[in-house]
């Protein structure tokens, strides 16, 4: 109570404000402690969250927790077949996945001109004609792989399929290449492989998907079944688990079930070929996980350093001062208020210190942002500590101050003042 | 205004304990002028400590002001000292960082006193020992002498019942050491209770009275004819 009264007392600030800006030395190095410990905390941690928010754009595209399945050739001979059977997947697959595998949430059976050797279709508009890539593809697939379309336009939908519509989605690039800068290709009609297609939609390109590009061209599956005649077979399978799913667990169980589909050795690991985008960004995830809980050790770590030097500063100046608080206390000084100024101090300091560092690394994430802003190769975006973390470690400032604060404050107070004032 | 009764004090020293006070009576009157003579190991500095409550008795009265001082915990004793005692030390024990004003004025900030009042008040005692002028130095920048009439503004400034001055003249020339007297035998004159611990007979002289102590007891306790310190000074 008396504590808390002290502490709103204008004259309480004024001895402590006498005393801090008197022995400045011993405030500016104290201070020094605290600021880099902050400063270290701020900066660090902002550091990785940035690394962090870069890793999560790179991957806010595409779903975290999927992969693409696909086949090549056995490579152990098994239930009469040779060995180096190719192996196609199929559309029928699909169902056998769903029913035997019940963490899948979506399947999207894809085929592609042009990407996986072979080359890619001429697509010729008016009298300009360029290749590009070209996917068949279900609607689901964006519910795997969001794809940003710009307005105005939209992907293929169920319509499209069952009607085996000649329409297409065309890329940013290939929306220049074949278009006038002020035309909407929306509507518009292109020439894929002597086949006349509408544009429906033209999709934002988004890095970071894997082997798309701005320049591919997404047809219906059924549309591109028919053209390049391509039956039940399908290239791959992009697959989303559900999100509490363990994705390894989920690729393991999908190629067993292939495998026993298209009597394959459950022992080969050659036959089907998979890659899991789960697995790689668990790993990023754990890294900029480990990032971020290593930077709040150090920091933390060296905020404590700081607070401790502060204690001992305290420490020395106490008794650097003890025939000062012995006059105090010969003055009328009660022990109370001793022990509650040099707490105040101790807590002050702390504060002071505290603040100054985080505006320190605030400037320095502000610089590290402004740096890595154009950045779009390398995963970072919007380095910055969130205000819960920062308030976090002011209070545990607050607190060690005032904890640290104790021991100097104590040993001021057991100081009688007759043995103060002897010392000479 | 002091009364004190069979009064004991010993110090522990290792396995043996030193007798230092061993039975003081005295009283003293209010506006009285009191010396406290003795070589050193008479116990003068320890009875000092007492009446200033910055030591305990072992055993014995102590009556100040018809409070009687006892059972102290160290913040009863800084609210009595407060709010009864003025100190003044041989070393001034002036806070460095502080001006005279600001030194002025902290046993009136413990008081509890408004800043601005405090700040009145406190000028008020500086000039009272001719040192308004000198209200914003730091302790470095002023003299011994006047040093030490900051410390007696300061000792003043609580408006005490009783002022103890432990060896006041103690780190002083002769000259300054009658300036500081002089000022002590006019705060004396407007009534205020004053002990002087001294071993110099000419500051003792300047008293109205001088006790000695030695070896613990009060070996002899006589009123004197008080030298007017301001004879000796120009």
């Amino acid at each position: 109570m008396n504590s808390l009264k002290a502490l709103f007392d204008q004259d309480t600030w004024q001895e402590i404000f006498g005393s801090i800006s008197k022995n400045r030395t011993r405030t500016v190095i104290t201070v020094i402690g605290v600021l880099w410990g902050i400063f270290i905390y701020i900066a660090l941690s902002g550091a990785a969250k940035g690394l962090d928010n870069g890793f999560e754009r790179q991957f806010e595209n595409i779903a975290m927790n999927s992969m693409f399945v696909w086949a090549q050739r056995t490579s152990i001979p098994y239930d009469g077949f040779k060995i180096g059977r190719n192996i196609e997947l199929k559309l029928s697959d699909i169902e056998y996945l769903k029913k035997r595998v019940p963490e899948i949430e979506f399947v999207a059976p894809r085929n592609a001109r042009g990407v996986f050797g072979g080359t890619s279709p001429l697509v010729v508009r008016k009298n300009k004609s360029s290749n590009y890539n070209v996917y068949g593809d279900f609607p689901e697939y964006t519910k795997i792989a969001t794809k940003k379309i710009y307005d105005g336009g939209r992907f293929i939908n169920e319509e499209d399929i069952k009607y085996r519509r000649k329409v297409c989605v065309i890329g940013e690039r290939t929306q220049t290449e074949l278009f006038a800068e002020d035309e909407n290709p929306i509507g518009q009609y292109v020439r894929i492989d002597n086949i006349y297609f509408q544009v429906i939609g033209v999709h934002k390109y988004v890095p970071g998907g894997g082997f798309e590009s701005d320049g591919d061209i997404f047809i219906p599956f059924e549309t591109y079944r028919q053209i390049y005649n391509s039956g039940e077979s399908v290239q791959w399978f992009t697959i989303a688990a559900y999100d509490d799913a363990d994705v390894v667990a989920v690729e393991k169980d999908i190629k067993a079930v292939l495998k026993r589909i298209h009597r394959v050795s459950p022992d080969d690991e050659r036959a089907f070929g998979g890659f899991n985008l789960g697995e790689i960004f668990n790993k990023i995830v754990g890294f900029s996980k480990g990032m971020t809980l290593l930077s709040l050790i150090v920091g933390i770590a060296t905020i404590i350093a700081g607070v401790i030097g502060i204690g001992n500063i305290l420490l020395i100046s106490v008794k650097e001062r003890t025939k000062e608080l012995g006059v105090r206390r010969a003055l009328g000084a009660t022990p109370a208020e001793v022990r509650n100024q040099i707490i105040i101090e101790s807590v002050f300091l702390t504060l002071v210190a505290g603040i100054l560092g985080i505006i320190l690394g605030a400037f320095v994430l502000a610089g590290i942002n402004a740096a890595t802003l154009d950045l779009t190769d390398f995963p970072y975006t919007n380095p910055t500590v969130p205000i819960p973390y920062i308030l976090g470690a002011l209070f545990i400032m607050v607190f060690l101050g005032t904890l640290i604060g104790l021991i100097p404050a104590q040993r001021a107070v057991s100081i009688k003042p007759i043995d103060a004032l002897r010392e000479e | 205004m002091i009364q004190i009764k069979n009064l004991h004090k010993s110090y522990k020293m290792g396995a043996s304990s030193l007798h230092v006070l061993k039975g003081i009576n005295f009283e003293v009157e209010e506006g009285e002028l009191v010396a406290i003579m003795g070589s050193s190991g008479s116990g003068k500095s320890t009875l000092l400590n007492i009446l200033g409550m910055l030591d305990v008795a072992d055993e014995g009265d102590y009556i100040l002001d018809n409070v009687p001082i006892k059972d102290l915990n160290e913040t009863k004793a800084a609210k009595y000292r407060n709010k009864f005692l003025g100190f003044v030390f041989q070393s001034f024990n002036l806070i460095n960082y502080k001006s005279a004003l600001e030194n002025v004025s902290l046993p009136l900030y413990y008081q509890g006193i408004a800043r601005k009042e405090r700040q009145v008040l406190a000028l008020d005692y500086l000039q009272r020992v001719g040192l308004k002028d000198w209200a914003t130095h730091l302790p470095s920048e002023l003299s011994g002498g006047q040093k030490q009439r900051v410390a007696i503004a300061r000792a003043m400034a609580s408006r005490p019942k009783v002022l103890l001055a432990d060896e006041p003249t103690g780190a002083l020339d002769t000259k300054t050491s009658y300036e500081v007297m002089d000022l002590i035998q006019k705060i004396n004159q407007e009534g205020k209770t004053i002990l002087v611990v001294t071993h110099e007979p000419d500051i003792a002289q300047m008293c109205k009275r001088i006790v000695q102590l030695k070896d613990g007891v009060i070996i002899e306790d006589k009123k004197v004819e008080q030298v007017i310190a301001s004879k000796y000074v120009q």
